[in-house]
């Protein structure tokens, strides 16, 4: 099962992210945990820069706007 | 790879069709006002004249550039950005950071990340603030909206005082010396190291066009309707507005309406697009420049949203020299510009 945070206060591309992530997973089939960090020190504990930042088992692979499908197919 | 070679060849042949687009917006505003059977020197047709050539003509500019920013962007990381300003002394590293403010990718939003990631990474506070200052201050909407309705002068003035007030404003933070008014937590974060990070593929063009694609619908899509209403706005002062009532508010006569603006400008909140249709109907009527242009500034720069963000990182006299030190730096600006022209 794959762990994956997305970081964001709220912003329209990280909700945006979330719904893209859990539409990607179910049509895969994919079993995921998926958690939304709003907590801004947590947020910036991850380092990431830009939001919407995702955190796949504890490492940060994307930050800074809506991934493309692709690249969330290859983080499941 | 054939799927790529399309989204190339699909890039080359919508430059194309924009650029005959751009350059037959006179036939089509001239082509529809007599379609309408409206006079063309009314009040009325003054008006309409004026939305129907401008709109189109500063949505396609808008579109072009921010596609070609989109682009850029996928070449100018917040994390190279960050790279490159680490450990710069001020003076050179706030220019830097002000001129990389431009081409960064920038949302408000992640205002706070960005700021707290810089100081961990060693740049200095005044060389963010630069950064912070310049980065939604001088943008890819407010340079095409000032170029597509006011020339390319009045968007390089904009341009370079925009830059001036970021690294000025900038290296006078990092002079106060104020680190010790960063919130405790932030303080405390400084000093950690910060997460693991995977690294990523290097990307493909079809990637970057597809990126800047992405860009344009982000923002094109989001101030559209405010264009439109500026234009809109613009058009009605055009047509029916009498010039005194304009000049004598705004114009160079009145020393205290660059201040007023600036104080004005503060608790709004436009994204350049809404402002721009307005700022330039404000000018043809016998507003003068500087104002008009501090007017301007300060609505992008300094807005009660940003400042709420900030309060999260900054304490209170951290805040309010920020807002003091580039609220002085646009007056400076309006002053300046009302007295050289």
């Amino acid at each position: 099962m794959k762990d994956i945070k997305v970081l964001g206060t709220g912003c329209a591309a990280c909700k945006a992210t979330v719904r893209l992530i859990e539409e990607v997973a179910k049509a895969k089939g994919a079993d995921i945990r998926l958690e939304k960090v709003e907590d801004m020190a947590a947020i910036v504990a991850y380092g990431v820069l830009s939001t919407p930042g995702v955190v796949v088992d504890g490492k940060v692979v994307h930050s800074g706007g809506l991934p493309s499908r692709d690249k969330v197919l290859g983080w499941l | 790879m054939s799927g790529d070679a399309r989204w190339l060849a699909g890039t080359g042949a919508c430059a194309v069709a924009w650029w005959l687009a751009y350059s037959h917006l006179t036939e089509f505003s001239d082509g529809v006002v007599r379609l309408l059977g409206v006079p063309p020197a009314s009040h009325l047709g003054a008006a309409l004249g004026f939305f129907i050539f401008e709109s189109p003509k500063v949505l396609l500019l808008l579109a072009g550039i921010v596609f070609v920013m989109g682009v850029i962007h996928t070449f100018v990381s917040p994390e190279r950005t960050r790279a490159l300003l680490s450990g710069r002394r001020l003076g050179l590293g706030n220019a830097m950071a002000a001129g990389l403010g431009v081409v960064t990718p920038f949302c408000s939003c992640s205002a706070v990340p960005l700021f707290i990631g810089f100081l961990q990474a060693g740049v200095p506070l005044g060389v963010t603030f630069s950064f912070l200052i310049s980065a939604p201050m001088v943008n890819e909407v407010a340079l095409t909206l000032l170029f597509g309705m006011l020339g390319w002068k009045v968007a390089a003035l904009y341009l370079a005082l925009g830059l001036a007030v970021a690294v000025v404003a900038g290296m006078a933070i990092g002079r106060l010396a104020m680190e010790e008014h960063l919130e405790d937590w932030v303080r405390a974060i400084q000093r950690s190291r910060p997460a693991e990070r995977a690294s990523e593929a290097p990307m493909s063009w079809a990637e970057r066009v597809r990126a800047g694609l992405a860009h344009d619908r982000e923002i094109v899509g989001k101030v559209w309707p405010y264009i439109l209403l500026g234009v809109a706005l613009g058009a009605g002062i055009h047509g029916f507005v009498p010039q005194d009532l304009i000049a004598g508010i705004m114009g160079k006569k009145a020393w205290w309406s660059v201040p007023a603006a600036v104080l004005l400008g503060v608790p709004m909140y436009s994204n350049a697009a809404g402002i721009i249709p307005v700022v330039q109907a404000l000018l043809a009527k016998g507003a003068a420049l500087g104002t008009v242009l501090a007017f301007m500034m300060s609505v992008i720069a300094l807005s009660a949203p940003e400042i709420v963000i900030l309060r999260k990182v900054l304490k209170p006299r951290l805040i309010a020299v920020f807002v003091g030190v580039v609220a002085a730096g646009i007056m400076l600006v309006g002053f300046v510009f009302n007295a050289v022209l």
